[in-house]
């Protein structure tokens, strides 16, 4: 009998043009690309972005200003590129911050015994346990609120999703032969660690450290909506959409609808690259 | 024999209530402990600017008593965690009552909103994620997923900003906010009032909840779909939805049901928002509010509760995989 007797719809499905691997680097270099494109006309745009011009106010989107002007005259498209480019660097490092404490605490309640196992992994319920947003809006409080806030509030609240999946993953590997051999052959816990732990982790954590980054900056910019985040001259995508509001009622689209699609973008392009490196690096579905 | 077996089950019951009970506790540490490190002072915000500029030594005392300011920490979490579990949350700032009349008032539009969400997008979602995953790259397909995966990355309130474009300013068809019309009277206020405030928000968050049910619902109906008993049950000559009745989705059922309880939480912090863009006076907009006019024991009470429902949520999730899989009734895995 000849294996293709059996065609299933999902075989069928089949021809695909890009594989998972073209897929996932098309994903991170139109991410990086997008990133640093933002980064760099953000600084540039720096006073653009703030500009009053009352010539101009309230204009439609056109080819002169793209995503149109505000009540002030502010040309918008400036101001969402100056607005993305904070959100960006406070996401980039809250993400980073978050990734390492994930990495800390998932690496410590596998391998220092059950004690602090316990302890970590009721943390991680903890934590868990109150809504993220809410756990925002108190860590903000606690800080007095403004910039400093929000970015310590976003940095220290993303770690326990990733906890736990650094956690089962050192668990498991423990119960591999090369690490019990490495063990039985005399080598010290750090070296195990180390040189057999890390690499084999690494990938897990590199995917969980890009999935982060999407959620810190729709948490930053969440917060900032809802006004305890960043100064309004610091024209955060939060600061601009609370901002919109107040003008929704009359007809004025273009200041809510571009820069939330600006935001949409960014996130949607990690969240693809994200999922699509974790699609690469498991073994049961790199090939499909 | 029964018995014994299902005593296995009522201490693993008992077990999860202790867990969320001492969760509970440690969560009002937390956040007792997060607000007391604020430096927004209870004071100034009770009296305001001008009042703090007038207020005299004696007053300013008398004051920092009634707060509590000049007990120690731990006392006075004391103090406040004794009279929360008597009912007593202590006086909200900003509203001028009692913490637990304006909780359990905002509770029920909050609740009421939440609900019919999360029945919603669980119910669609499920029904979405089992579609797209049984006819796995067809046009269906590609088709839920894109629409899930463009939800997943959406910020929630700048949805419920264009649907409010949308529904309320372009077409008319709802009112722009608040969950009773302005200028009646409140007990003039009929269901169906309270119902037009309630389908746009209601709207935005089930949109946003649908995603991540159905892109998880999709990959589990994948797997289950490529399975030996399903071959054996295609073999056998099944049809497609006695297969689908009878092997997928007794599979799925679970680990969607323990994922939808699980979104308690999202769902919660998603109404935050909705409720801030459609002026729902919901348990999240008195959260907002409580956070930045420093309303310390209101902000206290709503993190308590809101974390009691997700305790609740996890609870009920436990407790019904025990009723519905045969497996842990019977105390064989999972501790």
């Amino acid at each position: 009998m000849d294996d293709t007797l059996v065609t299933s719809p999902l075989q069928i499905s089949k021809r695909k043009r890009l594989n998972q691997r073209s897929k996932t680097i098309i994903y991170l270099v139109l991410g990086l690309t997008f990133l640093l494109l933002i980064a760099v006309a953000g600084t540039l745009l720096s006073h653009a972005a703030i500009t009053t011009n009352f010539m101009q106010k309230n204009l439609l989107p056109s080819l002169q200003y793209p995503f149109g002007t505000d009540w002030l005259g502010r040309d918008m498209l400036a101001r969402t590129l100056r607005g993305l480019s904070i959100s960006i660097v406070i996401g980039l490092f809250a993400s980073f911050i978050s990734a390492m404490i994930a990495a800390i605490l998932g690496t410590a309640a596998a391998t220092l015994g059950k004690t602090v196992d316990e302890v970590i992994t009721w943390l991680v319920d903890l934590v868990m346990g109150i809504p993220h947003l809410l756990l925002l809006i108190l860590i903000s409080f606690a800080l007095g609120k403004g910039t400093f806030g929000v970015i310590v509030a976003v940095a220290i609240s993303h770690w326990p999703a990733l906890t736990r999946v650094i956690r089962a993953e050192i668990l498991q590997l423990k119960e591999t032969n090369y690490v019990k051999i490495a063990g039985k052959m005399g080598r010290g816990k750090l070296e195990i660690a180390v040189k057999h732990m890390v690499p084999h982790v690494f990938p897990q954590f590199l995917v969980g450290l890009i999935l982060l980054f999407p959620h810190a900056i729709l948490h930053e910019a969440a917060l900032t909506f809802l006004g305890f985040g960043l100064p309004p001259e610091q024209p955060g995508i939060g600061i601009i959409l609370s901002e919109s509001m107040r003008y929704l009622s009359l007809g004025m689209w273009w200041l809510a609808v571009f820069p939330g699609l600006a935001l949409l973008i960014t996130v949607l392009l990690f969240d693809l690259a994200g999922g699509s490196l974790r699609k690469l690096i498991d073994p049961y579905s790199a090939q499909d | 024999m029964n018995t014994r077996l299902y005593s296995k089950f009522y201490k693993y019951v008992g077990q999860s209530f202790v867990k969320a009970i001492l969760l509970l506790l440690a969560v009002s540490i937390l956040s007792f402990t997060l607000v007391s490190l604020s430096p927004v002072d209870p004071i100034r915000s009770y009296v305001g600017e001008v009042g703090m500029a007038n207020l005299n030594e004696t007053n300013l005392a008398k004051l920092e008593a009634h707060f509590g300011l000049d007990t120690p920490p731990v006392e006075r979490y004391w103090n406040w965690l004794t009279d929360f579990i008597q009912g007593d949350m202590g006086t909200s700032l900003i509203y001028r009552q009692p913490v637990a009349d304006v909780i359990s008032v905002k509770f029920m539009n909050s609740f009421l909103l939440m609900i019919t969400a999360w029945t919603c997008s669980g119910i669609i979602g499920f029904i979405l994620g089992t579609i797209a995953g049984l006819y796995r790259g067809r046009w269906i397909d590609k088709l839920i997923k894109g629409y899930s995966l463009l939800l997943a990355s959406t910020p929630t309130f700048w949805l419920a900003l264009i649907f409010l474009m949308v529904f309320s300013v372009e077409l008319k068809i709802f009112p722009i906010g608040l969950s009773v019309p302005i200028g009646v009277a409140a007990a003039e206020v009929t269901v169906l009032d309270s119902l037009r405030h309630l389908i746009l928000p209601a709207l935005t968050l089930s949109a946003v909840g649908v995603a991540n049910i159905a892109l998880h619902t999709r990959e589990k109906m994948i797997d289950v779909m490529e399975e030996d008993y399903v071959l054996f049950a295609r073999a056998r000559g099944e049809s497609q939805l006695s297969i689908v009745k009878q092997h997928a989705l007794r599979n799925i059922a679970l680990p969607a049901m323990t994922l939808q309880f699980a979104s308690l939480s999202e769902i919660f912090g998603g109404s935050i928002l909705v409720e801030q863009v459609f002026s729902y006076p919901g348990l999240g907009q008195a959260a907002v509010s409580a956070g930045l006019d420093g309303d310390i024991p209101l902000l206290l009470g709503i993190a308590v509760i809101s974390a009691a429902l997700v305790f609740t949520g996890n609870l009920i999730a436990n407790i019904l995989y025990g009723v519905i899989d045969p497996r842990i009734r019977r105390g064989s895995v999972h501790g």
